[in-house]
């Protein structure tokens, strides 16, 4: 039988978090506005109106050129795309067909089994986006607030082979755009949309097969299951000796099937002109490394500055989630070393949820108070039960952990005085014999039922290494 | 003919009022689609009461009818628009108003501003103002033959391959296509967006520079604007003046060279040195811009899609709303250009007539820098005969077309050109001298019409 091998392409349309469109001063947040209430005359194509470029959305192509490794190009320029639809009012998106701002990259994205897959970033380009329709029976309604929304389109080399190598990219591109703040990366309202390109050819020929494109998935998992269906769904028809037609098609998240919307044929010519009305973007070396220097560390720079640490790669990847627990941790191990840090990510790790309203709450973090938890528990103060409480309620409170700590009365006992009378007590607690008797027998297991007696008795307060070191002075 | 100084100290609302009787009185020449008197009047009111002052008090005007303006319709003399009420005003409406002019009239046209003799507009040709068997002019006709009959003392028009300079050679007055990004183009009914300059008419080089100087400079609301650099210039002397040896050749009417001829002399009496210049690119222009042009053109009024506003026609499902909204609100030269347009961008089109028109208007830019090196102007005539008879070109585009060869030069490299009245044929015909400048040198332009006008 033979094998085949799928060659993966990703568009990515990234949504830009500009404070207005692209060429109007309308408001570029349309979430929960009223339809047509965020529509400049601009963006609504009323005869003379002319695009004024907003130059916000140029400063965040030139970040995201940062963290896609590209070069910028000194001089970059826009077109017109046209095409008639209601959703878009001038006749024509405003696009860089020929002279895009970012120019190639390279992207490395950690895929889940370690490994990592390098894709190669083509160009990226600044682009309007269109306005909706919504179809009701026998007349549809447009509405144009999203009409001029800046956007950048991330166009990579086909350079991934499965399904995972696609996810694995669209996951880490959600990554490098929010880090660097190029947009919010709110995948439900559409802030990051991934058009997957995939053909299929026998393993080790020189040659691709036919594309299909799916278009608009909005999550990394919509991207890897699309890649996975239409990677079957061609092997089955070139193994029935049919051809695969290049189209485009579109992905049913509910049923898990990807359909045709339209092939080749009926693709349109969409008389590509240079905008007369937006004169050329010109960004000199300098502008460009002044904007560049604004971006924040980036998850490739986290990675290498852990990789060393000995943490799970699940542990690493929690916190890379959230980019102010990247933040916070980074600074938690610059003041107070490698040990300390690494005892706060596992709380990251496991006790906080990724929610999005956790990670608002996150932004407001200060180091001090975890790197004091951590301190707690290297000097037995805490049990490490006892410091994950601790740290949960610290996520929510203005007090130290310490004040925590002894409102919620979890303080370790470590006074031997104390510890000695406890112990005493539970030694000559008649329930005890038996455990005492194994003991001077050789059986050393049992002296874990006696530290557990203590821990009783102090409720949970006792230092265990202490108790067990008075147990065996008295045995 | 009137002049700017005529309504300056008189009663703005007299003023109007006389401007709207002349409008009426020449209701048959067609200069005017519609009348705004109404506003008019509650301005003239304002100018009057002192609530606006300013370098135009007062003073009336028109406006070519593709830009926008509040009292009444824009309709760019089209089907497409025969209805539309701008919700806004261009930027030279704007400024002009602060400056106290009342616009009282929306000019005719050739529909979107496609043709050179008016006679495309959707509501009827304009008649020349000194032989009405005969063409205005385009396509700012109207308001070159409103300064032509004193209804008003200047007016507004754009001009994007002669559409300001042709239609005032045409009817006798001065008429001003400044350098591309000269004057802001916002509220204004694109035609082709690289080469669509902002102008005037006006019956003085003294009153255009005016006009020119209030309207010009750098607008946030169009990228293309040139920072400010306007400013009324001292007559100049001893100006190196080339005569464009292709503009005279015996293709071109007698009558038009002879008075062209005479103002040539009369620049060598006023002491400028004059001699033959020669261009190899000129013969390539009209080819070049019949292709720009229309291209973007073809883009421009995509937006005319019968969904937002203008025509919407019946229809039973999108494509038939495209197809016959825009069938019924364009005219035959709109859609002619539109084919044109679409064509030349189609893929497998655009590199062998698009980019190749481009790289040879740069060319065409090249040599008239290398020219500029020399001399200050170049002069010839605006077109090569004077105002044709009504129809007479109607039934032949080319024909037609061909009467742009001298404009669109000026118009493809975004120089300057002024149009000059310089007498009469024979047969009374109004014939315009050209005077082209390098990018910004407008206002030496008009410094020297102005010490012409003063000398004869």
């Amino acid at each position: 039988m033979t094998k085949y091998e799928m060659t993966i392409g990703i568009e990515c349309h990234v949504q830009l978090a500009t404070v207005t469109k692209l060429f109007s001063p309308a408001d570029n947040d349309a979430r929960s506005k009223d339809p047509n209430s965020v529509v400049h005359p601009i963006d609504y194509g009323l005869p003379g109106m002319l695009p004024i470029l907003n130059r916000q959305a140029v400063t965040l192509a030139v970040r995201a050129g940062k963290a896609l490794n590209a070069k910028i190009a000194n001089t970059s320029r826009f077109d017109r795309k046209h095409y008639f639809y209601p959703d878009l009012p001038n006749g024509y998106q405003i696009t860089q067909m020929y002279y895009p701002t970012i120019l190639a990259g390279l992207v490395e994205a950690p895929m889940e089994d370690g490994a990592t897959v390098k894709v190669r970033i083509h160009h990226a380009h600044i682009e309007s986006d269109a306005g909706k329709l919504s179809h009701y029976g026998d007349y549809s309604l447009v509405d144009l607030n999203r009409a001029g929304t800046p956007l950048i389109e991330i166009v990579s080399e086909p350079d991934m082979h499965s399904p995972q190598e696609a996810k694995a990219y669209a996951a880490e591109l959600h990554k490098l755009m929010t880090y660097a703040g190029v947009t919010f990366g709110d995948l439900y309202h559409g802030n990051m949309r991934f058009d997957v390109n995939i053909s299929v050819a026998p393993e080790g020929s020189t040659e691709l097969g036919k594309r299909a494109e799916i278009k608009n998935l909005n999550s990394f998992r919509s991207v890897e299951r699309a890649a996975e269906y239409e990677f079957k769904r061609q092997v089955a028809l070139l193994e029935k000796g049919e051809r695969v037609v290049q189209e485009t098609r579109g992905w049913d998240d509910a049923t898990g099937k990807t359909t045709s919307q339209r092939s080749k044929e009926d693709a349109q010519d969409y008389r590509y002109m240079p905008d007369p009305d937006i004169p050329p973007v010109i960004l000199a070396d300098e502008e460009i490394a002044a904007i560049q220097a604004e971006v924040p560390e980036l998850p490739p720079y986290y990675r290498e500055k852990w990789a060393n640490l000995g943490l799970d790669k699940s542990v690493i990847d929690s916190i890379l989630a959230h980019q102010s627990y990247a933040v916070l941790l980074a600074t938690i191990q610059d003041q107070a070393g490698d040990d300390k840090m690494k005892r706060v990510a596992h709380w990251f790790a496991s006790g906080v949820s990724t929610d999005e309203e956790t990670a608002e709450v996150a932004s407001n973090f200060v180091p001090e108070g975890f790197i004091e938890l951590a301190d707690m528990v290297d000097k037995n103060e805490l049990s490490s039960t006892a410091a994950k409480e601790v740290f949960n309620e610290l996520l929510n409170s203005d007090k130290t952990p310490r004040e925590i700590a002894e409102a919620r009365n979890l303080l370790q006992v470590s006074d031997e005085g104390a510890i000695a009378a406890i112990v005493d007590e539970v030694l000559a607690d008649p329930a005890s014999a038996k455990a005492v008797e194994d003991i001077k027998a050789g059986n050393d297991k049992a002296i874990g039922f006696l530290v557990g007696q203590i821990m009783k008795k102090s409720q949970g307060k006792a230092n265990p290494a202490l108790a067990q070191k008075l147990i065996r002075e008295r045995l | 003919m009137t002049a700017i100084s005529d309504f300056i100290d008189s009663s703005a609302t007299d003023n109007v009022k006389k401007a709207i009787a002349a409008a009426k009185e020449n209701e048959s020449i067609h200069a005017l689609l519609s009348l705004t008197e109404e506003r008019a009047l509650e301005r003239a009111t304002l100018v009057d009461k002192g609530e606006i002052t300013g370098r135009l008090a007062g003073v009336p005007f028109v406006a070519k009818d593709n830009f926008m303006t509040l009292g009444g319709t824009t309709t760019a003399a089209s089907h497409f628009l025969e209805q539309f009420e701008a919700p806004l005003q261009a930027t030279v409406i704007e400024r002009l108003e602060a400056e106290g002019a009342i616009c009282i009239g929306k000019t005719n046209l050739d529909a979107f501003a496609h043709g050179g003799s008016t006679e495309n507009s959707a509501f009827g040709p304009t008649l020349n103002s000194a032989d009405p068997t005969r063409v205005a002019g385009g396509s700012s006709g109207g308001s070159a033959v409103a300064t032509a009959l004193g209804i008003v003392p200047f007016a507004i028009g754009t001009d994007t391959g002669g559409s300001i300079r042709q239609p005032a050679s045409f009817n006798g007055v001065v008429g001003v296509k400044p350098t591309y990004g000269t004057v802001s183009r916002y509220g204004v009914v694109a035609m082709a967006s690289s080469t669509d300059t902002i102008g005037c008419f006006a019956t003085t080089a003294h009153d255009a520079e005016l006009v020119m100087d209030i309207m010009a400079g750098r607008d946030d609301r169009d990228m293309t604007t040139l920072p400010d650099f306007f400013a009324p210039a001292e007559a100049p002397t001893a100006l190196k003046v080339g005569v464009i040896k292709e503009f005279m050749t015996d293709d071109v009417d007698a009558g038009v060279r002879q008075q062209v001829a005479t103002y040539v002399e009369s620049l060598k009496a006023a002491g400028h040195i004059v001699e033959e210049v020669s261009m190899s690119m000129l013969k390539y222009a009209l080819a070049m811009y019949y292709i720009i042009v229309p291209a973007e053109i073809s883009s421009n009024l995509s937006r005319y899609d019968g969904v937002r506003y203008g025509r919407r026609a019946e229809a039973g499902n999108l494509s038939e709303l495209y197809g016959k909204s825009r069938d019924e609100g364009f005219m035959a030269e709109n859609k002619r250009r539109i084919m044109i347009g679409s064509y030349v961008l189609s893929s497998g089109y655009f590199d062998a007539y698009y980019l190749q028109a481009q790289k040879a208007r740069t060319l065409l830019i090249n040599e008239f820098n290398e020219l500029f090196k020399t001399y200050d102007v170049l002069v010839g005539p605006v077109a090569p005969t004077p105002a044709f008879k009504l129809g007479e070109n109607t039934a032949d585009p080319v024909k037609m077309y061909l009467a742009d060869i001298m404009t669109v030069p000026a118009s493809l490299a975004g120089l300057p050109a002024i149009s000059v009245p310089a007498g009469t044929t024979d047969e009374g015909l109004p014939v315009g001298v050209q005077l082209i400048g390098q990018r910004r040198d407008d206002a030496k332009l008009l410094a020297l019409a102005a010490s012409q006008e003063e000398a004869a």
